[in-house]
């Protein structure tokens, strides 16, 4: 049984491997996902496609013992929330660093890597976790 | 519900024990819970005009869709029925969804159920299956658990607020003990604040003691209109109050990570519809899937003040006898969490509490009560206001 169809994530690869997002003109606001909508302005809302700077800043973070399908192998693996210092706030992985350097306050980069493996005959995920610098 | 020129009564609560039931499938609790409903009430099943269940997935964990009919066929009725999804208050929306189905006047006696039946499944294909209540495909996407979503509310708050996972603790130690005066919950022993922090930890700040179990469970109302419910008990209990609201599906795009919004104007609809405010409330069933999220309700609802729940329930407030009892049933945590079942379950505890039927964990003169229902990591929650 895999755990996700492969056109769901192939239709997202650009938006995972480059963190891409949008941006509402009328409001000046980022999303990250990208929106159909935005939110706030709605009709009046003018979306355009925005690349995002690969640094941000921890907010909160977890590190997980009980992994979901996809993911026991890599148990205890660090999550966190990340500000963006150029957009909004996305969740993502820590890696490369022991868990006492993942803080609130940390300052973060982006790197590129597998994400999981969707069971033995499944497509392997990419796309970006992130490590504290 | 303030035009409306009647209000709705519970005249019937019906439950299942909750727990492991390896030897019964969906269908055997929702009946179960529903026949209890029935007799409670003391009506006849073709009285009843519609039927509305709640249920997160019993597509991924057992493989039936189509509960609405199922229910109805097994009880051999053609009755409309209708499955209402709203991840864990699946429950509780199957219950607004009845009330205003009576209130439109379309119907006059209603079934409103919640079922769900979680062990047929392994614990991580559970754990997957529940994250498609969060935003799948960008949270699940990286790995996120609920504990973890949770986990990350939690750190937040003990960071800005100076709470303890000691707090956190004593709301797992609170629930446990008043399960065990619950002969329906699936935990019914006591433990200890030391036990919580040394169990496994499942998401940091999180141990298991600290999060709701997986179950098996079925919880039923019969609801009907005021001005027929004396005609079937002496001692109904009336929903005086009704809200519900909407957030982001993901945590990440919240205003806050310490509060849930939905909840804030969920309960400030309902308290402004019943006409009550916190201080009314004699006995309150909240939606604490992990520990954290009940320290939250504490604040959320209006109860202490934001950052200040871990002090409020450490002074006792919120145990049997203290100022305003939480979770009386041994919540999500000790009671069990049947998704689905849950926001039912809540309703039934509040009326046995207002009718005084609830033994040796009665609130003594419990005159209003709530329930508090929470979907994904607070994406939707809905709150309710009974009153004898």
């Amino acid at each position: 049984m895999h755990r996700t169809s492969v056109p769901l994530l192939w239709r997202r690869f650009k938006h995972h491997y480059r963190l891409l997002g949008n941006h509402c003109k009328t409001c000046k606001t980022d999303y990250y996902p990208p929106r159909e909508i935005c939110p706030t302005c709605r009709r009046k809302g003018v979306l355009e496609e925005k690349e995002f700077e690969k640094k941000g800043t921890i907010q909160t973070y977890s590190i997980i013992y009980a992994g979901p399908v996809g993911f026991d192998k890599q148990t205890p693996y660090a999550v966190a929330l990340i500000k963006l210092d150029n957009g909004p706030v996305l969740v993502s992985q820590i890696v490369d660093a022991p868990f006492d350097q993942v803080k609130i306050g940390a300052k973060v980069t982006a790197v590129f890597r597998k994400i999981y493996e969707d069971g033995k005959e499944g497509i392997i995920h990419y796309g970006l976790k992130w490590k504290v610098v | 519900m303030d035009n409306s020129k009647f209000r709705v009564a519970v005249i019937g609560i019906g439950l299942t024990k909750f727990g492991e039931h390896w030897e019964k499938g969906l269908r055997n609790l929702a009946i179960e819970a529903g026949v209890n409903a029935v007799t409670d009430a003391k009506i006849e099943g073709k009285e009843i005009d519609a039927m509305y269940i709640g249920n997160m997935a019993s597509g991924r964990l057992t493989g039936q869709e189509h509960l609405g009919a199922l229910v109805a066929d097994q009880i051999g009725m053609n009755i409309p029925a209708t499955r209402v999804e709203a991840a864990c208050a699946s429950g509780g929306l199957a219950l607004r969804q009845g009330l205003l189905s009576i209130l439109s006047g379309q119907h006059n006696v209603v079934l409103v159920g919640g079922a769900e039946k979680m062990t047929d499944m392994s614990v991580d294909q559970v754990t997957t299956t529940l994250m498609g209540a969060a935003d799948e495909e960008w949270e699940g996407f990286q790995g996120l658990t609920f504990p973890g979503l949770y986990a990350l509310m939690a750190r937040r708050h003990m960071h800005d607020y100076g709470t303890r996972r000691e707090h956190l603790a004593m709301i797992s130690v609170k629930n446990h003990e008043h399960a065990s005066m619950n002969p329906i919950a699936q935990f019914q022993n006591k433990i200890t604040v030391d036990q919580v922090l040394k169990s496994t930890m499942v998401a940091d700040p999180l141990t298991l003691l600290d999060c709701s179990p997986v179950s098996d469970g079925a919880a039923a109302l019969i609801l009907c209109r005021e001005d027929i419910a004396k005609k079937y008990t002496d001692n109904p209990v009336y929903i005086v109050g009704s809200g519900q609201a909407s957030d982001t599906l993901a945590l990440a795009q919240r205003k806050s990570l310490t509060r849930l919004d939905a909840t804030i104007m969920a309960s400030r609809a309902a308290y402004k519809q019943a006409g009550v405010a916190p201080k009314d409330i004699n006995v309150v069933e909240v939606h604490d899937c992990f520990t954290i999220a009940e320290l939250m309700a504490v604040e959320d609802l209006g109860f202490a003040e934001k950052g200040k729940g871990g002090k409020f329930i450490e002074e006792g407030n919120t145990k049997l006898g203290g100022k305003i009892p939480f979770n009386t049933s041994g919540g999500l945590k000790a009671c069990g969490h049947p998704v689905g079942a849950t926001g039912i379950k809540q309703a039934c505890e509040v009326v046995m509490q207002l009718r005084g039927e609830a033994g040796a964990r009665q609130v003594k003169g419990a005159e209003i009560g709530m329930t508090h229902n929470v979907g994904g990591s607070g994406a939707t929650a809905v709150v309710h206001v009974f009153k004898k």
